[in-house]
């Protein structure tokens, strides 16, 4: 099963979500995120929610854990592509007050 | 009265691999109720939130090599009622007004967001949370869904 599709663009590494995420995925995509993260040093980390069919809190975890390696490098993330029940998880865990994360 | 009108009781081991399918097993269960993706997925998110916690959680402790149970009990009944328990016999938890906190977890790092007993505050239609050291959880939540348009009952 592919998890995600990781592009890097000039200024950006964008990961296209590609499976329901819970903490089971989570686990897998954090590791390859992670690694992609420290070998391209982007300025932006874009993470494309369109192509997640489900995610629980295991996803916030994911977002929020990416938001603080993103910040040690001088990077941010932006977060895009979500649905309305994603928005909504999103909006109920106050993410978007961290700083570090642009809900688009 | 109501009455039940459909009854399934699982057993899983705790492994991740199971929360995905402890969703999909409750979504076939759900469907003779003919839910709305809405509802459906508010069940869902529910039901990961719960059997996740089984899994990380509950049997923190054990020792390597051994794996422990979530249980799985769900009940619709005539008057469109989901109930869902989940429960296992794991460590317990020592103060559960605390851990339903938002934030608080017990999880490394910042990879658990502890929003968990929020989730399922938020997306079930009533929550409660039994607990005992070194006895296991129990977790029951309750969905009452809309009633169907007139003439597809
Ligand atoms: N079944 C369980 N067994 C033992 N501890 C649990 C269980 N469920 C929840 N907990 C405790 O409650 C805390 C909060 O749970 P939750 O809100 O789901 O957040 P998270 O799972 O992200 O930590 C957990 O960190 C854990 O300490
Ligand atoms: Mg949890």
């Amino acid at each position: 099963m592919r998890l995600a599709e990781i592009k890097e663009t000039e200024s950006a590494l964008l990961v296209k979500l590609l499976c329901e995420i819970d903490h089971h995925t989570a686990k897998s995509i954090r590791e390859e995120v992670d690694k992609r993260l420290e070998d391209v040093k982007p300025r932006e980390l874009i993470l494309d929610f369109s192509g997640v069919p489900f995610m629980d809190s295991s996803g916030l975890g994911l977002i929020i854990g990416r938001a603080g390696k993103a910040e040690a490098q001088g990077a941010f993330v932006t977060v895009e592509g979500l649905s309305e029940s994603q928005r909504k998880l999103i909006r109920m865990s106050g993410i978007e007050r961290l700083g570090t994360v642009i809900i688009k | 009265m109501r009455s039940i009108i459909n009854e399934m009781k699982l057993r899983l081991p705790a492994i991740s691999v199971n929360e995905g399918v402890a969703r999909s097993a409750i979504s076939a269960f759900v469907a003779e109720l003919d839910p709305t993706v809405e509802e459906l997925g508010d069940i869902r998110l529910a039901v990961s939130e719960a059997v996740t916690n089984a899994i990380v959680h509950a049997y923190r402790d054990l020792p390597r090599g051994e794996v422990g149970n979530v249980y799985i009990s769900v009940r619709l009944y005539d008057t469109r009622e989901v109930s869902v328990e989940i429960s296992d016999n794991g460590c317990g938890i020592e103060n559960v007004e605390e851990a339903m906190r938002p934030a608080f977890t017990t999880g490394e790092g910042t990879e658990r967001s502890g929003m968990g007993f929020l989730v399922m505050e938020s997306f079930t239609d009533t929550l409660s949370v039994k607990s005992k050291l070194g006895r296991g959880t129990t977790v029951l939540m309750r969905k009452y869904l809309k009633s169907l348009p007139e003439g597809e009952e």
